[in-house]
């Protein structure tokens, strides 16, 4: 009777401290090791990064719970300790179950190997017994629909084929206990349908569900509890609704932390210095104007580029404008202000984020939340008619109907 | 959802983290997956297939034979073992050592994607990562074999002892092998120094040669290297050469287990971080 009360998952008190090395990258040689300890003998010879720190929760048997949280709130180191892929630095985990893990589709898939050896290696690496993989091999192999090349290398599979049957071996996975690291976004929309519908039945067949997502859709879709993560430490857990408005409140306060470069990921070659629009309201089909400044940085050989996203208050990126497209390369000996702007891209009424990012080779600096506005809820279309008529579609668009 | 669940509990690592034998066991499936990927990669795509298994050491005890046995023309120490047999038998011994100790040093690295995205007890990796070099071994083995019928050589009642040196071979490579294998998971430059100075060393130990062309002065450094220790019983056992000397055997049969051990112990305090450094 005790194992029925106990909840599924227990976490108490865990924290995971990442050291980072004082020069800002770990020595990953002997020699440039050695060369560090000899400078900073005396001195403190690293610098300590809570990825997560003091977070308790429990899971009852049968949930499904997401984890909601920006970039770096600490969603997959939360799932890796889970999971045991890396340890704890604090605290104490109860798992009352085995646990699967989708972090990632194909872990361990070799193109050398033909589809059925795959599905054997994968499967016991995801944990499966010989025994069960061969119960449910017939079913995988169904589920892929790629009868037809199991005795294929799977070096010679379309990308989609090779996705769908990765994904098939791990749907297969009957633990107690799932770890999902948002792997739902893969192959094409009717098999993405049918991942989906495979995720509902393993929550509602009595297993516990972990799923990690930047879309806080699927996080209402799938999920009948969450947690939302911020910085490394727990800001919310509760009901979905409870914790995407946590999520969206939180939005003020991770915008004042990210207006502090030294806080900002990214290598810091170099660092935007302003991000701003004209206002903070916009009328839908209006333009969508950006400026950003960057001082010059010596740090820096040859021109970047900067990619620009803006993203609804659910966290999904409606678009991408990266200057590259354009041709556009800024130069880093020079102070720049540059402007971007967006035409014909009528957004819905809501909040939204602009994310920054400069680049070149890696990631200079990541500006999240480096702006936020809001469009005006009054419609681009000639007519007003009842409220369905718009209810559906993640963008308002520029279209007409003809011939009548 | 009748059976009794498993019941796991995470906290931070020890300082002595000690194998769960029941873990490894639950998970032995990983490892005999991961030993045929690696069995069934290696000769797929190639014409000659195993083929290459048997090449690989006629091709080396050749090479030996000519600069060991011809030019420097130096003796089996024993008139009725051709020096190709000596050789062959020495490489066959060296190879089974250098593979544990090459292959289980890189298979951590190797094996990025998997350390970072899965859990599994990491000792499976290295472990299964033996299968290859063994039934390598195994062939060459039999080829062995089948030249001792040629030159009609009889090794004696010694041959039974063959799959202990074999075994005290494998632990001394492993051994090596899986601290390696953990620190090159921290610091790449095991991986450039490693080969090199195993490359030492097969020059240093009598491979190709006899011991007792060994120069006098020289030969306290040979004694106290125990790749003598088994090159010297593994051809004892398969070509009845002079048996080894009992110390030498002693230490081996002591060291060899020692050596493993502290391979495993290094291995698993570093296990848990692996997913952090790799």
């Amino acid at each position: 009777m005790q194992a029925t009360t106990e909840p599924a998952i227990r976490v108490a008190g865990l924290g995971k401290t990442y050291r980072l090395g004082a020069f800002g990258e770990r020595p990953s040689t002997a020699a440039a090791a050695a060369i560090q300890w000899v400078r900073s003998t005396g001195k403190q010879k690293y610098t300590l990064f809570d990825a997560l720190d003091d977070v308790s929760f429990e899971v009852p048997h049968g949930e499904a719970l997401g984890i909601v949280g920006r970039n770096g709130a600490g969603k997959s180191t939360l799932l890796k300790i889970l999971t045991r892929v890396t340890a704890p630095t604090r605290g104490r985990i109860e798992l009352n179950g085995r646990v699967g893990s989708l972090l990632e589709v194909g872990t361990g898939f070799h193109p050398e190997l033909t589809g059925k050896e795959n599905i054997y290696l994968n499967g016991a690496i995801l944990g499966m017994t010989r025994k069960e993989i061969t119960r449910r091999y017939d079913e995988i192999v169904a589920f892929s629909g790629i009868e037809k090349f199991l005795a294929t290398p799977v070096k010679r599979y379309s990308s989609g084929m090779y996705v769908r049957l990765a994904f098939s071996v791990a749907a297969h996975l009957d633990t107690e206990i799932l770890a999902i690291d948002e792997v739902l976004a893969v192959g094409d929309a009717e098999f993405q349908r049918r991942s989906i519908q495979k995720m509902r039945e393993a929550a509602r067949g009595g297993r516990t569900v972990l799923y990690v997502s930047h879309q806080l859709q699927t996080v209402q879709a799938l999920c009948t509890s969450a947690v939302l993560l911020d910085r490394g430490t727990l800001k919310y857990s509760g009901s979905v609704e409870g914790t995407l408005q946590a999520y969206r409140d939180s939005f003020e306060s991770f915008a004042a932390a990210q207006s502090d470069p030294a806080k900002r990921p990214g290598n810091g070659n170099l660092r935007l210095s302003s991000v701003r629009m004209e206002d903070e309201f916009v009328k839908s089909s209006q333009d969508i104007v950006v400026d950003f400044e960057a001082p010059p940085s010596r740090n820096l050989v040859g021109t970047y580029f900067v990619s620009m996203h803006i993203n609804n208050d659910q966290g999904t990126v409606i678009a991408q404008c990266d200057s590259r497209l354009v041709g556009k390369w800024f130069d880093p000996e020079k102070p720049q202000k540059g402007r971007l702007v967006v035409r014909d891209l009528w957004l819905k009424p809501g909040q939204y984020t602009v994310d920054v990012y400069a680049c070149q080779a890696g990631v200079l600096d990541a500006w999240e939340g480096a702006w936020r506005f809001e469009v005006l809820p009054d419609l681009p279309y000639p007519e007003f008619t009842e409220q369905s008529s718009t209810e559906k579609g993640m963008v308002f668009v520029n279209f007409d109907y003809e011939g009548v | 959802m009748e059976q009794s669940v498993q019941r796991t509990v995470i906290t931070p690592p020890g300082r002595l983290n000690l194998p769960s034998w029941r873990e490894l066991w639950n998970a032995r499936e990983v490892a005999v997956r991961l030993a045929l990927r690696d069995i069934i990669v290696r000769y797929r795509q190639t014409i000659f297939g195993i083929t290459w298994v048997i090449a690989q050491p006629l091709v080396s005890a050749g090479i030996f034979t000519v600069v060991f046995g011809q030019i420097a023309d130096l003796s089996t120490g024993d008139e009725h073992i051709p020096y190709f047999l000596f050789t062959l038998a020495g490489m066959l011994a060296w190879n089974l050592f250098n593979g544990s100790l090459g292959r289980a040093s890189g298979s951590m690295v190797g094996n990025q994607s998997l350390v970072q995205k899965v859990f599994f007890p990491r000792l499976l990796v290295p472990v299964s990562s033996l299968a290859s070099v063994v039934v390598d071994f195994l062939v060459a083995l039999v080829l062995a074999v089948v030249l001792l019928f040629v030159y009609g050589v009889n090794p004696g009642w010694a041959v039974l002892l063959l799959p202990v040196w074999i075994l005290l071979i494998l632990m001394v490579g492993t051994g090596i092998g899986l601290a390696a294998a953990a620190y090159m998971v921290k610091y790449r430059d095991v991986g450039y120094v490693l080969p090199w100075l195993v490359q030492i060393l097969l020059y240093a130990s009598p491979v190709a040669y006899a011991l007792s062309e060994v120069p006098a002065n020289l030969r306290w450094l040979f004694d106290i290297n125990p790749v003598t220790w088994f090159l010297e019983g593994f051809r004892w056992s398969l070509l009845g050469t002079e048996a080894p000397v009992t110390w030498q055997v002693v230490a081996l049969v002591v060291a060899a287990p020692l050596i493993l051990l502290a391979g495993t112990l290094v291995f698993q305090k570093n296990e848990r971080e692996f997913a952090d450094y790799i």
